[in-house]
């Protein structure tokens, strides 16, 4: 399948949206809005965690 | 996208990355201790010991912490004092000269509710101002800092290129695909994409904040000859200061004149963030944000009267803001440690991109693409 543009950004965008949503968090106040930014930005670290973790099996798999 | 469009902005991002790679590492890698260099240097550095206030604990006279820190360094000069922003804890900053070269600064700390005075704090140098030279200036003042701040444009470009060349590959693939079982260079070129992809939006922003901070020193200088030398102007032709009046008072004033705000720091008539017949009184809000937004109150050293105070011109205010969002240290600690983690994800997106032209370097540009779009166009019947 060829996939178009909205297909091949519609996950990359809403990263950027949700680390840009994280960025600005911290900085209106603390308490609720530092724990918003932290989720909002561990979004991208949680997903390469996960790609991490897909290797690992993956090369086992292979193993 | 045409196969000439595609051409160009590989070599857009090939260049851009091949430039400023090696410096975008050091810059990485010198960043990392830099994020906690309140923690380290807290750890290290010997700090005052706060005493809990009693009832016969005495109230601060700021004129008094002032000739007690002179009396500790006899021949100089106060240029500011300063103030913390979580801890009852102020500093005064002397030195031999009201405009010397920065590093001959010696700070000396007290308790901002009784005015006890600590010991000075030993002057800065080693790893972390070795860190910190590296990552700002390289050791050659304006000069290298605009040219990591040209760096830091090179990344932004690498950036947008790296979005552009990273269509046509993920035509075929699901997002976050990694293929592992054929060959490394095939897993490391999508470990680069998904990397990539997914830190995007902080590394832009804090690649364009970083490239703001370079521009410090030019920005100060706007200010000084703009907005200050405007506040300053009914003194142009006034006579010398005799002396230096009440701190206590003019920071009153201030404090008054600027109510639900806290200072920052205040600079002494003759430095560069003042004229040379006022206390500066650098006021801030009290939300990360506002915290970083400072609102100049200027007193007049003699008198302790107000003269001036506005809010700082749009280009000043651009650069307290790209500052938190550069160094990451506006959100707790869990902030600085997804600082941390992001920051390796960047050396691992530089270093494979590295790897990756490093393998492939001899084969030649137009087969590279050819082959990226062939196997495009080979799936598009099917589509």
């Amino acid at each position: 399948m060829r996939r178009g543009l909205w297909m091949i950004f519609r996950w990359p965008l809403l990263v950027a949206l949700l680390s840009l949503f994280g960025l600005i968090s911290a900085l209106i106040g603390d308490e609720v809005y530092d724990l918003l930014s932290w989720l909002s930005l561990g979004v991208p670290l949680l997903l390469l965690g996960v790609v991490w973790l897909r290797l690992r099996r993956s090369k086992r798999a292979l193993g | 996208m045409t196969a000439r469009a595609l051409r160009k902005w590989y070599l857009v991002h090939k260049w851009t990355s091949l430039i400023s790679t090696v410096f975008l590492l050091l810059l990485c890698l010198t960043g990392l201790p830099l994020i906690f260099h309140e923690e380290i240097e807290h750890y290290f550095e010997p700090h005052p010991e706060l005493r809990p206030l009693t009832a016969d604990s005495p109230q601060i006279d700021y004129d008094k912490v002032i000739a007690g820190a002179l009396a500790a360094r006899p021949g100089e000069v106060v240029r500011f004092v300063s103030f913390d922003p979580q801890d009852p804890l102020g500093a005064v900053i002397t030195a031999p000269t009201l405009v010397p070269p920065p590093l001959e600064a010696h700070v000396q700390p007290f308790d901002t509710r009784t005015g006890e005075l600590f010991a000075p704090e030993p002057p800065d140098d080693g790893f972390m101002t070795l860190m910190f030279r590296l990552h700002t200036d390289l050791f050659l003042g304006l000069p290298g800092y605009l040219f990591l701040g040209l760096m830091g444009l090179l990344l932004v470009a690498s950036l947008v290129s790296g979005v552009v060349v990273y269509t046509p590959f993920m035509r075929k693939l699901d997002f976050a695909t990694v293929r592992s079982g054929r060959s490394s260079r095939l897993k490391w070129l999508d470990l680069h994409n998904v990397l990539g992809v997914v830190t995007l939006a902080w590394v832009l922003v804090v690649g364009a904040t970083g490239v703001i901070n370079t521009l410090a020193l030019p920005i100060l200088g706007m200010w000084q000859s703009g907005q200050l030398a405007e506040m300053t102007a009914p003194y142009v032709d006034a006579p010398p200061l005799k002396g230096l009046g009440s701190l206590h008072n003019a920071l009153q004033t201030a404090r008054n004149a600027a109510p639900g705000m806290e200072p920052s720091f205040i600079a002494f008539p003759g430095t560069q963030f003042s004229s040379q017949h006022h206390y500066a009184v650098f006021m801030r809000g009290t939300t990360p944000l506002t915290a970083r937004l400072l609102k100049p109150a200027l007193v007049d050293a003699s008198t302790g009267e107000l003269t001036d105070m506005r809010e700082m011109p749009l280009y000043v205010k651009t650069l307290l803001v790209s500052q938190p969002l550069h160094f990451g240290d506006y959100g707790g600690l869990p902030l600085k440690i997804i600082w941390t983690l992001l920051d390796i994800i960047t050396i691992v997106v530089l270093g494979s991109g590295l790897y990756l032209w490093l393998g492939r370097r001899k084969v030649p540009l137009e087969k590279r693409l050819a082959e990226l779009q062939t196997s495009d166009l080979e799936t598009e019947g099917r589509a």
